[in-house]
C-alpha cells in the first residue's frame, strides 16, 4: 500500500478578539507555474535561488503603459531606466517595444550603446559625469540631464573647447506636497535656483535648451503630486518662451511610480493603495494640455518610469534550508535568498507563494535569508503554510532593482533566466562562481606561503 | 509522556484545556499524534507507526515530533517529553 504524503504535525493557540476588523491574510495558494512553466523544472535545471523574468509581462506593462499615456496626450516618448534593472535582456525587451534609455553613469551609458540604442535617443541623468563622460554624450548627441552648477560649467567649458553644440536639460527639484522632498538633485524650483540655472545655460549658444527634466520621488502613493510637478515644468518652460522665444521641446517627468508590492508598515496591501498607471498619466497630461501652450509648441512628454513596468515580471524561485523554532515559540523559515538577493525586502514585505499544494493548516513566521548576518530577514511575519526543508518558494514581484542592487556578500549571485511569448526560458545571466570573485583579487607575493 | 488531565480532545482536531481555559487547533498527523498519546505510546512508538504510515523518514520525524511535543509543553498541555 502506497504511503500518504507527510504533514508535519502542528498546534497552535486559539485567540479571539483579533487586532483589528480585517482577517488575517494567507498566502496559501500555491504558484506551481510562471507563464506557464513548472517552477519544480525550472530550479531543477537552473538551480536554486533562480531569478525568473516574464517577457510576456514586461511587454504587457509597456504597452498599458504607453497606452495610458498617448491615448491623452499626443506627444510622449518613454526611455528605459537602466538602474531599475539592466540585464542586457530586459532593456532589450523594453527597446524592442520602443523605448529610448535612460542612464544615469557611464558603466550604464555604455550599456545602452551596446544594445544599440542611438546616442540622440540615450538621456543621460544622475549627479556623476565625468568629463571624459561628457565629451562621450556631446559627440553622440545624448540629451545630456544636468544636475548641479559643477557640471554645468565643466560642460561650457568642454563645449567651448570642442566647438560643438550640446543638447542639455537641467533636472529640476521642486515641493510637490509630499514627504520626503528630493532636493538632493538638480536646481531648486521655489528658490529660483532652476531659473538661474536656464539663464546660465541660455547665455551660452553652444548649449541647447532642449528640456526640462524632474523626478519627484520614488513610490508615489498620489498622482497628484506629478500634477504639480507638470505644472512648475510647464510655468519654466512658458517663461523660456516669453523671455527668449525659445520653446521647451520636450517635459522629462521622470519616474517614481508605485509598482504593486506593500510598502513595510503600510496598513493596507499594495494593490489597494497605489494609483493606477492612468492615474498619473491623467494628472500630468491635463496639466500640460491646460497649461497655455500653442498646439504647435506642445513639448514631448518623456517618462523614465522603471519600477511600475518591470516589478511583477520579476519572480525569485527558492527553497527551504531548514524550518526551527525560536526562543518565543515562533517558526522560523530559512530559505536560501536573503537580502543578498532581495534588496528590496528592506522596503516591501514581498509577497511568499508555496510552489506545491499544501492543506489550508497555515501557521506565522518569521522568514530568513542564509546569510550568517542578523539583518538577513526577509519577512518579519507572514502567514504560510507547513513549509519544510525542500520545499520551494516563489517571491513575487522583485523584477525592479533587486537585479541591480543584489550583493554578492557571503553568497554568489544566482542564475536569471527569461521566458519567452513561446514559454521557452532563456538563461539570460549566468551565476557567478567562485572564479568569478578570484579573478578580481591580486595577492602580493610574500602573503602567498604560511604554515599553521 | 502523558496528556495533563482533563485535556479535552474532539474529533476534528480542537483541543481544550479547562485548567488554562486555552483552546488549540491541530492538523491531522497532530491529532493522530495526541491520540497515540493518549494509547501510552512512547516516543520511539509514534515514529515507528507515524514512519509505516507515512512517505517521510523517521529522521524527520523525530525532528518535527520534537518540535510538536516543545509546543505541548509550551502550551502546557504536557509536564514533560523526556
Amino acid at each position: 500500500m502506497a504511503k500518504l504524503s507527510y504533514e508535519r504535525p502542528v498546534i497552535q493557540k486559539l485567540n479571539t478578539g483579533s487586532m483589528n476588523k480585517f482577517g488575517t491574510r494567507t498566502e496559501y495558494a500555491p504558484v506551481s507555474h510562471i507563464e506557464g512553466v513548472a517552477v519544480k523544472d525550472i530550479i531543477a535545471e537552473y538551480g536554486s535561488p533562480v531569478f525568473v523574468i516574464s517577457e510576456p509581462q514586461i511587454r504587457k506593462n509597456y504597452q498599458n503603459a504607453v497606452r495610458a499615456f498617448k491615448t491623452r496626450y499626443p506627444k510622449v516618448q518613454f526611455a528605459w531606466s537602466y538602474k531599475t534593472n539592466y540585464l542586457n535582456a530586459v532593456c532589450k525587451v523594453f527597446h524592442q517595444e520602443g523605448a529610448w534609455a535612460e542612464v544615469v553613469s557611464i558603466f550604464e551609458y555604455k550599456k545602452a550603446l551596446g544594445n544599440g540604442v542611438p546616442g540622440n535617443k540615450i538621456i543621460f541623468n544622475g549627479p556623476d559625469k565625468s568629463e571624459e563622460d561628457l565629451i562621450l554624450a556631446i559627440e553622440n548627441k545624448s540629451l545630456i540631464h544636468i544636475d548641479h552648477f559643477d557640471e554645468l560649467y565643466m560642460l561650457i567649458e568642454v563645449v567651448q573647447r570642442l566647438k560643438q553644440k550640446a543638447s542639455v536639460a537641467i533636472r529640476v527639484n521642486m515641493d510637490t506636497g509630499v514627504y520626503p522632498m528630493w532636493d538632493r538633485f538638480g536646481f531648486n524650483y521655489e528658490n529660483g535656483q532652476a531659473w538661474n540655472a536656464i539663464n546660465k545655460i541660455m547665455s551660452h549658444p553652444e548649449l541647447e535648451l532642449n528640456g526640462l527634466h524632474c523626478h519627484i520621488g520614488t513610490y508615489m502613493l498620489t498622482a497628484s503630486a506629478y500634477a504639480t510637478a507638470a505644472w512648475k515644468l510647464c510655468d519654466l518652460a512658458l517663461n523660456v518662451k516669453a523671455k527668449w522665444n525659445k520653446p521647451i521641446q520636450y517635459l522629462d517627468l521622470g519616474g517614481g511610480f508605485a509598482s504593486a508590492n506593500t510598502l513595510k508598515g503600510s496598513y493596507l496591501q499594495g494593490p489597494d493603495i497605489i494609483p493606477s498607471m492612468e492615474d498619473y498619466a491623467e494628472a500630468i497630461s491635463s496639466t500640460i494640455l491646460n497649461f497655455g501652450f500653442k498646439q504647435n509648441e506642445l513639448p514631448t512628454l518623456f517618462l523614465e518610469t522603471g519600477r511600475a513596468l518591470i516589478d511583477d515580471a520579476g519572480y525569485l524561485l527558492g527553497s527551504v534550508i531548514a524550518t526551527k523554532r525560536l526562543s518565543d515559540g515562533r517558526r522560523a523559515t530559512i530559505m536560501d535568498f536573503g537580502v543578498n538577493l532581495l534588496f528590496t525586502a528592506f522596503w516591501y514585505n514581498h509577497k511568499i507563494s508555496p510552489a506545491q499544494e499544501f492543506s489550508h493548516h497555515t501557521e506565522d513566521m518569521v522568514v530568513y535569508g542564509p546569510l550568517c548576518m542578523n539583518i538577513d530577514c526577509i519577512r518579519e511575519s507572514v502567514n504560510l503554510p507547513l513549509l519544510s526543508k525542500g520545499d520551494q518558494v516563489v517571491v513575487h514581484k522583485v523584477g525592479a532593482y533587486n537585479m541591480t542592487q543584489w550583493m554578492q556578500f557571503i553568497q554568489m549571485r544566482p542564475n536569471v533566466v527569461m521566458i519567452d511569448g513561446q514559454n521557452r526560458v532563456h538563461l539570460i545571466r549566468h551565476k557567478e562562481s567562485l572564479d568569478t570573485m578570484l579573478q578580481y583579487e591580486h595577492l602580493p607575493q610574500h602573503l602567498e606561503k604560511f604554515e599553521l | 509522556m502523558q496528556l495533563n488531565k482533563n485535556i479535552a480532545v474532539s474529533e476534528n482536531g480542537f483541543i481544550f484545556n479547562p485548567v488554562s481555559g486555552d483552546s488549540f487547533s491541530t492538523n491531522p498527523i497532530g491529532q493522530e499524534i495526541i491520540n497515540l498519546m493518549k494509547e501510552q505510546k512512547d516516543r520511539k512508538e509514534i515514529v515507528k507507526i507515524l514512519a509505516e504510515k507515512y512517505a517521510t523518514e523517521e529522521a524527520i520525524l523525530e525532528k518535527d515530533l520534537a518540535d510538536f511535543f516543545q509546543m505541548l509543553l509550551s502550551y502546557q498541555l504536557i509536564n514533560s517529553h523526556d
